[in-house]
């Protein structure tokens, strides 16, 4: 079989026979009734939509942060050893100038 | 008076809804001869036209008027024929040895006298159908757009808003992917 010419010729066939361009009776009307019919944008419901969406991950977030607050932190020892060594070294200068001061020195 | 275009385009951008409906009444054959292009079914050409109008009266304040409302209509109505071939992929999996009795015969008469294998024919036109929705999206939109409507590639460009090039090599893999389905037709029926 001759495809090349099996192209041409469907293709031939195609350009022939162009889809007709009938319009259902009324067809103007039921789009006019689905324009009528939709929703009016409202920029306030909108807006109102959007919040309460994002109110359940909201939500979500707020139980997931305070259930970590409570669960006892593992490795709380060094989180206390780093804001001890934070102490010191921000009051290292303070602690000096008493230590100086001391009579029983 | 009959209102022009622009005037009935101003009119509905200011608010006037009912202004829509002559230019509904206008363009909707158009339209439909578009869609009849991608669908069969009635149930989805309607459909699609529809989509086509809601998202014209939607998307009215993107005309410029710098080109007519018709192109830029047309332009709307490619693109949801375009989505309407995306969405419905799954047709395209049909076999050729579940070609009907009247299309075999046609096919027949285009292997042994290919004069007499007629242009008119329902058989032929079905064959075509059947060929076309074996294509891609993108390969049967341009198959049909440079093909059988015979538009450049340059209007082809600009219905679908892919660039020049881009349409060029679509063009290029749609008739390789039409040889390769062809190819299949002759190897399911003749061997």
């Amino acid at each position: 079989m001759n495809l090349s010419e099996l192209h041409k010729k469907l293709i031939a066939v195609a350009r022939a026979n162009p889809p007709g361009d009938a319009v259902p009776l009324s067809f103007e009307k039921r789009i006019m009734a689905l324009i009528a019919a939709r929703p009016v944008m409202d920029r306030w419901a909108v807006w109102a939509r959007g919040l309460w969406y994002a109110a359940a991950p909201c939500v979500a977030v707020m139980l997931l942060f305070s259930a970590w607050a409570f669960v006892p932190s593992t490795n709380e020892t060094a989180s206390g050893d780093l804001s001890y060594q934070f102490d010191s070294a921000m009051l290292a200068a303070v602690d000096q100038v008493n230590a100086d001061n001391d009579p029983t020195w | 008076m009959e209102r022009t275009e622009a005037e009935l385009i101003a009119a509905v951008l200011k608010g006037d809804a009912a202004s829509f409906e002559p230019l509904v009444l206008k363009y909707s054959p158009r339209v439909f001869a578009t869609a009849r292009r991608y669908a069969r079914r009635d149930s989805e050409v309607e459909d699609i036209v529809q989509e086509v109008w809601l998202k014209a009266f939607q998307k009215l304040k993107s005309f410029r008027g710098e080109a007519p409302f018709e192109h830029w209509l047309m332009r709307l109505a490619v693109r949801t024929c375009y989505d309407f071939l995306r969405s419905h992929q799954r047709n395209r999996e049909t076999s050729f040895s579940e070609l009907t009795e009247p299309e075999d015969d046609w096919l027949e008469r285009f292997v042994h006298h290919p004069e007499t294998a007629g242009e008119n024919a329902a058989a032929a036109r079905q064959l075509v159908e059947r060929v076309l929705q074996r294509l891609s999206p993108p390969a049967r939109l341009v198959i049909t757009l440079l093909e059988i409507e015979d538009r450049s590639v340059k209007e082809i460009s600009r219905l679908t808003g892919w660039s020049v090039p881009l349409v060029k090599v679509r063009a290029f893999r749609a008739r390789a992917e039409m040889r390769k389905v062809l190819a299949k037709i002759a190897r399911e029926k003749y061997l």
